[in-house]
């Protein structure tokens, strides 16, 4: 590993390039493997019934539609404080993830309540604005209350080994950020290797992220499990190099209690358990916090309910 | 910060059912054995879990007739397009109990439930489908236009994948027209003879598939056997020489597969996460009972330290405990002796200087354990770079070229398998050229495919299983 103190300059292209493709190389099958691996774990019982817990507090809870609304986002953040309102000890999820037009909205409903406010930024999901565009999209999230930005790198930019661009922008979005946490959106899926994907999260890391996120959710494939498998590396040799943790947000496609567990596990086994906590792990879904709910239930009274008892928002 | 602790996911062990006392199985009956019974134990608890019939010459001489009858009466005769049928439902069947017969294996044998359900029976059934699909076929297997059966094979399997050794020496052999008397392990012999069950299932023909228990004298007994005309061993290079001299001079074939001292070989371009897991897959899988297994881990010294400390990083995550529990990564030595084998070696190890390190971890205070361990500074011509240790311990040494690591890890008499990581596709195929072994595997290790030939250079045995290439051992060619 790279001596992080001897890193080229953010501008300096070809020290930033030489770095990054010095990087150990990735290799995909045994990634792929060691993810299933993971997968196979059998969490049961006690175990099962904390890990569910987790997994509610580390949900970003999350709607990102053109027909928003603020009566939707009133409903999400009240769903997001008491997930079930007939079990008061269920946890309420970490954070709402908004567009920035709503942020005020889901400030207002959540003033109090320690659920946070995350919103996407820098022309979410696309990324394929100016960067003054970007950087006033950023400044009017946190000025509406965000406390927690999720920005999208240029993965033109990347793809065209641009890297200083990328990183000159995420400086700046942080910069713009404030006291406001930045995660940046990888956007694995148009990555596509990962090789891509541990040069990503590097760059992302030394430009200032407080969280690497796999995806928008707008993009097929989003989260997997290789993808947050090789993130979960990254942060955990960013920290052995650096000193300083940066969370992992693994976004789309995480719909049952079994997939959030699964990430739980990878998370327990890769990382450590420094990660086992909403402050550096969050899970970016909206669906599956009703079947959290539903398996928490079943495993509280023994029984099924059915999915009419969990409120769909 | 928040502890994950995985609660007890433990696999029903009443799913196999265990009797209380065993017989042979000998044509196509389970009879009572002439020898002293012994006694079969569940290395993770030292509890004996069955009586099992020790078979004297007498009954080898039974169950080489039976088979050699069958031979000619039966299965040597019968057209491929039939005896693929019953390898055929053999498969199937073997599909159709393989969770009950990976917890009996696991009680048995001490392995974890999550290898024996993933990894052996998977494989298991895989090679029999595999040979059913031979068996009509073998006019096109390269040996002729008509390639004949050699007749009966005597066949001794070890402990270490008792029903997936089986599956390597019957369904080939079945599949070419002979048939078998099998000896397994004495400290495994109970899937074996569950199998016998699945042979009775399926309707094979008596006298095909004769299974008799015992230790090393009812082994003696059958590979000795004037009857039979096919001698294949997988096991100790020891044992292995006993046989090849005890067969030299006789118009028997023989197949031997041995022990094996593997390198895996780390260059520093390797994808180094992958590398780790390869490393942990290659010797600490199956307790490091594997012939085959990585136990020289050759690493080049620029990457040595980084590549050590994530090992001992992941190490420190492997979990060892109760076979049947599903999350267990490492299970029980498979039996007292093999541990004493292990502790000795290990005790040299030190002896010679070598450093010893082993995560902290809880061991069972009944049955028989061993950590997950390894030694750095380890010389050539310490003990454990030499001899094969059978268990949980990986040796590392240092190169400092392509050519040392080559040197290095040729320099062993054995030769049964090695290790590449590198991330460039030319190294690969540069050092896979150069290993006297007889699998290599490329930034992966410890695969197996019925499809894939799987043999030894020098002290590891000649043959192969697997493959067209094991076809060749069943024929009279």
């Amino acid at each position: 590993m790279a001596d992080p103190t001897t890193l080229p300059k953010k501008t300096d292209q070809q020290g930033l390039r030489a770095f990054l493709h010095g990087l150990p190389a990735v290799d995909q099958t045994g990634a792929q493997e060691r993810a299933a691996r993971l997968a196979s774990r059998s969490i049961k019982t006690s175990a099962k019934a904390a890990a569910i817990d987790l997994a509610i507090s580390m949900v970003d809870l999350t709607t990102l539609e053109g027909a928003d609304t603020p009566g939707k986002v009133r409903a999400m953040c009240a769903k997001a404080v008491r997930p079930d309102p007939a079990v008061p000890s269920v946890p309420a999820v970490a954070a709402v993830c908004v567009y920035p037009d709503m942020v005020d909205v889901a400030v207002d409903a959540l003033r109090g309540t320690g659920v946070g406010v995350a919103s996407v930024a820098t022309a979410f999901p696309s990324g394929r604005a100016p960067l003054e565009a970007k950087l006033a999209d950023t400044r009017a999230a946190v000025a509406a209350g965000a406390a927690e930005i999720d920005m999208v790198i240029d993965r033109g930019a990347f793809l065209s080994g641009d890297y200083a661009k990328v990183s000159d922008e995420i400086a700046a979005v942080k910069r713009a950020c404030g006291p406001a946490h930045l995660k940046v959106i990888l956007e694995t899926g148009e990555l596509a290797t990962l090789d891509n994907v541990r040069r990503a999260s590097w760059l992302a890391m030394r430009a200032g992220a407080d969280f690497i996120k796999t995806s928008t959710g707008k993009i097929s494939p989003a989260a997997t499990l290789p993808v947050t498998l090789v993130m979960l590396e990254a942060v955990r040799d960013y920290r052995a190099a650096t000193g300083r943790q940066v969370g992992v947000k693994p976004a789309g496609g995480i719909r049952t209690t079994k997939d959030a567990i699964k990430y739980l596990v990878l998370v327990n086994e890769t990382a450590g358990a420094d990660w086992l906590s909403p402050d550096w792990f969050r899970l970016g879904a909206s669906s599956v916090l009703n079947d959290l709910l539903m398996q928490r239930r079943k495993l509280s009274t023994g029984v099924y309910s059915g999915p009419d008892y969990f409120t769909l928002d | 910060m928040t502890v994950f602790e995985y609660a007890p996911a433990p696999e029903s062990a009443a799913i196999a059912d265990v009797r209380a006392s065993y017989g042979l199985f000998i044509d196509g009956e389970f009879t009572d054995g002439g020898g002293e019974p012994f006694k079969t134990v569940n290395p993770a608890t030292e509890e004996a879990l069955a009586e099992v019939a020790t078979a004297d010459q007498a009954d080898v001489d039974r169950a080489v007739a039976a088979a050699r009858r069958a031979f000619e009466t039966v299965w040597g005769p019968m057209p491929g397009t039939e005896r693929a049928k019953y390898l055929f439902r053999i498969a199937r069947l073997l599909q159709e109990r393989s969770r009950e017969l990976a917890v009996l294996e696991s009680i048995d044998n001490g392995k974890p439930i999550r290898e024996s359900r993933d990894v052996d029976l998977p494989l298991v059934a895989a090679h029999f489908f595999y040979y059913a699909g031979w068996a009509d076929k073998l006019g096109h297997a390269g040996f002729g236009p008509d390639p004949r059966p050699l007749g009966v094979a005597g066949q001794v399997i070890p402990w270490n994948f008792p029903l997936l050794m089986l599956a390597w020496k019957i369904a080939p052999a079945l599949a070419c027209g002979n048939t078998v008397v099998l000896k397994p392990a004495e400290t495994t012999p109970l899937t074996a003879l569950l199998f016998a069950g699945i042979c009775r299932q399926a309707g094979l023909p008596p006298g095909v598939v004769n299974i008799v228990t015992g230790a090393g004298e009812t082994g003696r007994l059958l590979t000795g056997h004037p009857g039979i005309d096919k001698v294949a061993f997988t096991g100790s290079t020891g044992v292995g020489r006993q046989i090849a001299r005890q067969v030299a001079g006789t118009r028997k074939r023989l197949t031997l597969e041995l022990g094996g001292k593997a390198a895996n070989i780390v260059f520093d371009d390797a994808p180094i996460d992958q590398a780790v897991e390869g490393i942990v897959n290659g010797i600490f899988f199956n307790q490091g009972h594997v012939c085959c297994a990585g136990s020289r881990l050759l690493v080049q010294e620029s990457v040595a330290a980084e590549l050590l400390e994530r090992l001992r990083t992941r190490m420190a995550t492997l979990r060892v405990g109760d076979p049947l529990d599903k999350n267990t990564d490492i299970g029980a030595i498979n039996s007292a002796a093999q541990l004493a084998r292990i502790q000795d070696l290990v005790a040299a190890g030190e002896a010679e200087g070598a450093e010893r390190w082993a995560p902290a971890c809880d061991l069972p205070a009944q049955g028989y354990w061993f950590p997950p361990t390894v030694f750095t500074q380890v010389a050539a011509s310490h003990r454990i770079a030499q001899e094969e240790i059978f268990g949980p311990v990986l040796s590392v040494l240092t190169f400092r070229t392509p050519d040392e690591a080559v040197t290095k890890a040729n320099n062993t008499p054995y030769g049964l398998s090695a290790g590449i990581w590198t991330d460039k596709g030319s190294r690969i195929l540069w050092t896979a050229q150069r290993l006297r072994a007889g699998i290599v595997w490329a930034n992966t290790f410890n695969k197996f495919d019925p499809a894939s030939p799987f043999g030894g250079y020098k002290e590891s045995g000649y043959g192969r299983e697997g493959g067209r290439h094991g076809l060749e051992a069943y024929l009279d060619v």
